[in-house]
């Protein structure tokens, strides 16, 4: 079984790559050539990889740093106060700007992104963790169970999600847990897909007809030959949720129905930054939107060299 | 007739499914802590004596059980009923009725330029793969598919209404104008159908991108060319047509998420639609009009299904002679 050993690929593999894709715009120019070597070079982005994988995990590095040791070393508030520098664009003493009322953007984005990270983790792990229950019950037990939570995964799937979270958020009181839930029950069909797919596969393997002939019972199979064969897919699909959960927070407080005000998230932050544009000021807005990029497009760039290494036939498909 | 079969099935699908996710919007709504009476009474909820709030309650139904609520508002759905909005004052169907035109002409403007510029730039990309072209087009796309909807908008709106004062920044019309005319409407429509189109164009091109460079190493492609045939003959003719295929029963999938950015897009530029409605009932916790959009979402969804899969069977040769799939 792949385990994700991310860092290290063949450099090999690499090398000839790069040649590959060096060489491809100089052969000859009549059309038939050039697209025959583009169909032989087809399905290699060449060399790019490594390096976009090196800037993404290089990405999240730094943010992930700034999130949990800016908190422990800046002695300033984030939510400090200070109406003489309000409304100020991005300069040496505040490179993000200060807001409508003269907190520092840089530092106010930061602790959002830590918010928002947080709870895009949590939604995501309860998701997997709800959908790989899921998908482990409809796998093993098979039969009427499968078709019966197949149906309510399909349900669930027409659901627009925004919709239904909104609709949660809005009967329970807006506060970080009702975000969490209404991003969970929403998103952990995809999860519960995955594992049961996984599942099944796994049943007609040799060692599982071995341990049923042994006398294990579905318990043990579940615990001893499942679980471990399936923990890869759980990450990837914990990975892959990120990203999404953190896009809904964002969502849900921007429109005004996520996390409480006080709390700096990210979304809360964008909101208050669309209050001021008219008057101007872009940067309150721009700043914690490029927080909410950035990790995403690096969390989708490791998710899909994930995927790729474990199933190169899946590279076609979209992370998002 | 397979067609035939299909929507029977679609729609023997759909009805236990709205039935259920209409039964669990009662169920979250008796299991909320809020309390309607207590919001529609407001300051006068301190002086108010119980009797009235217990007849208020009364008249509402919501001192009936779940099971006997939940029947009463199927019942009235099935008469074309759907209550009276809590916020608006105003009976559900008219409140609807008003927005849901504007919402409709915002997303079928927004699914047009999408479908276009991501046919159109999804095929080129795939044609002159690797290209500087390609690159910029999809690095746009990638980053497009990460940027959240809402934050493009309000980028947009800085860029267009606020620095270069080309476009109005949201609503219908000017403030000042109390009439509808077609140049006005239209000068507001473009940042609102752009910027959604815009977000929901990079999942297809990416998709039609990926599809069409995997029909292009198909063997019939190599045929086409052998005979000689145009490259553009070939791309458009015979690569684009069958990697088009998968694509409408995505797109049918995609609904949720486009329904997901018109309440975002109409959110960002006040537009006066029914997705953005969604909100104000949201934050007014408006039961009723809440109810109703999210039925109403929840059937555009089993509708764009349902036609996705008619659509597939129009197009796919396979499933309408051979009746297979």
């Amino acid at each position: 079984m792949a385990a994700p050993e991310t860092p290290k690929t063949p450099k090999p593999t690499e090398a000839t790559e790069t040649t590959g894709t060096a060489g491809t715009p100089e052969t000859p120019e009549t059309p038939e050539t050039r697209w025959q070597a583009r169909a032989e070079v087809s399905g290699r982005a060449a060399g790019r990889p490594a390096r976009r994988r090196l800037l993404a995990l290089g990405t999240l590095a730094v943010l992930v740093t700034a999130v949990l040791l800016v908190p422990l070393f800046a002695q300033l508030d984030q939510q400090l106060v200070d109406l003489r520098s309000a409304g100020r664009p991005p300069s040496w003493a505040h490179p993000f700007g200060t807001d409508e009322v003269g907190r520092d953007v840089l530092l106010r984005s930061i602790y959002g992104l830590r918010v928002s990270l947080l709870v895009g983790l949590t939604a995501a792990l309860v998701s997997v963790v709800i959908g790989g229950l899921v998908g482990l019950l409809a796998g093993a037990a098979g039969g009427v169970v499968d078709r019966l939570l197949m149906r309510i995964v399909d349900g669930f799937n027409s659901l627009p999600h925004l919709l239904f979270g909104i609709f949660i958020v809005a009967l329970f009181a807006p506060s970080a847990t009702a975000v969490v839930v209404s991003v969970a029950v929403t998103h952990w069909t995809t999860a519960a897909r995955i594992v049961r797919s996984e599942v099944l596969s796994l049943r007609g393997r040799p060692f599982v007809d071995a341990a049923i002939s042994g006398g294990s019972s579905r318990a043990r199979i579940v615990h001893r030959h499942f679980l471990p064969n399936l923990a890869p897919h759980l990450l990837l699909a914990t990975v892959l949720m990120v990203p999404h959960a953190i896009w809904h927070e964002t969502a849900l407080s921007f429109l005004g129905l996520g996390l409480p005000a006080h709390l700096a998230s990210l979304g809360n932050m964008i909101n208050d930054g669309q209050r001021s544009l008219l008057a101007g000021d872009w940067w309150s807005s721009l700043f914690p939107g490029l927080l909410i990029l950035l990790p995403t497009l690096a969390i989708s760039a490791l998710a899909q060299h994930l995927r790729d290494r474990s199933n190169p036939r899946h590279r076609s498909e979209l992370t998002l | 007739m397979t067609w035939v079969r299909i929507v029977a099935w679609r729609a023997a699908m759909a009805v236990p499914l709205l039935l259920a996710v209409t039964f669990a919007m009662f169920a979250l709504a008796k299991a909320s802590p809020f309390d309607p009476v207590r919001q529609y009474l407001g300051d006068r909820a301190m002086t108010t004596s119980p009797e009235i709030a217990a007849q208020i309650r009364a008249n509402w139904g919501l001192d009936r059980p779940l099971v006997e609520q939940y029947a009463t508002w199927l019942g009235n759905l099935v008469t074309g009923d759907l209550g009276e909005s809590r916020s608006l004052r105003l009976p559900v169907t008219q409140v609807i009725g008003e927005r849901l035109g504007w919402t409709l002409l915002v997303v079928g403007c927004a699914l047009v330029l999408m479908l276009v510029v991501g046919l159109v730039a999804g095929t080129l990309a795939a044609w002159r793969r690797d290209s500087w072209l390609d690159r910029l087009v999809t690095g746009t796309a990638f980053a497009n598919e990460a940027a959240p909807v809402f934050w493009v908008g309000l980028l947009v709106i800085w860029v267009f209404a606020v620095k270069l004062g080309w476009l109005p920044a949201g609503g219908l019309t000017d403030a000042a104008s109390a009439t509808v005319t077609l140049p006005d409407l239209l000068h507001h429509l473009v940042l609102p159908v752009a910027v959604l189109a815009f977000s929901q164009s990079s999942w297809l091109l990416l998709f039609v991108r990926e599809s069409v460079i995997g029909v292009l190493r198909e063997d019939f492609i190599l045929g086409a060319r052998a005979r000689g045939l145009r490259s553009r003959t070939v791309l458009v003719r015979h690569a684009l047509r069958s990697a088009l295929l998968p694509f409408i029963t995505i797109m049918g999938a995609r609904v949720p998420e486009l329904v997901t950015g018109a309440i975002l897009v109409e959110a960002v530029f006040s537009w006066p639609g029914v997705a953005g409605t969604t909100i104000k009932a949201a934050l007014a916790v408006d039961f009723p009009l809440l109810a109703a959009l999210t039925l109403l979402a929840t059937v555009a969804v089993v509708l764009g299904n349902l036609l996705a899969d008619l659509a597939y069977t129009v197009a796919d040769p396979r499933v309408r002679v051979l009746g297979v799939s």
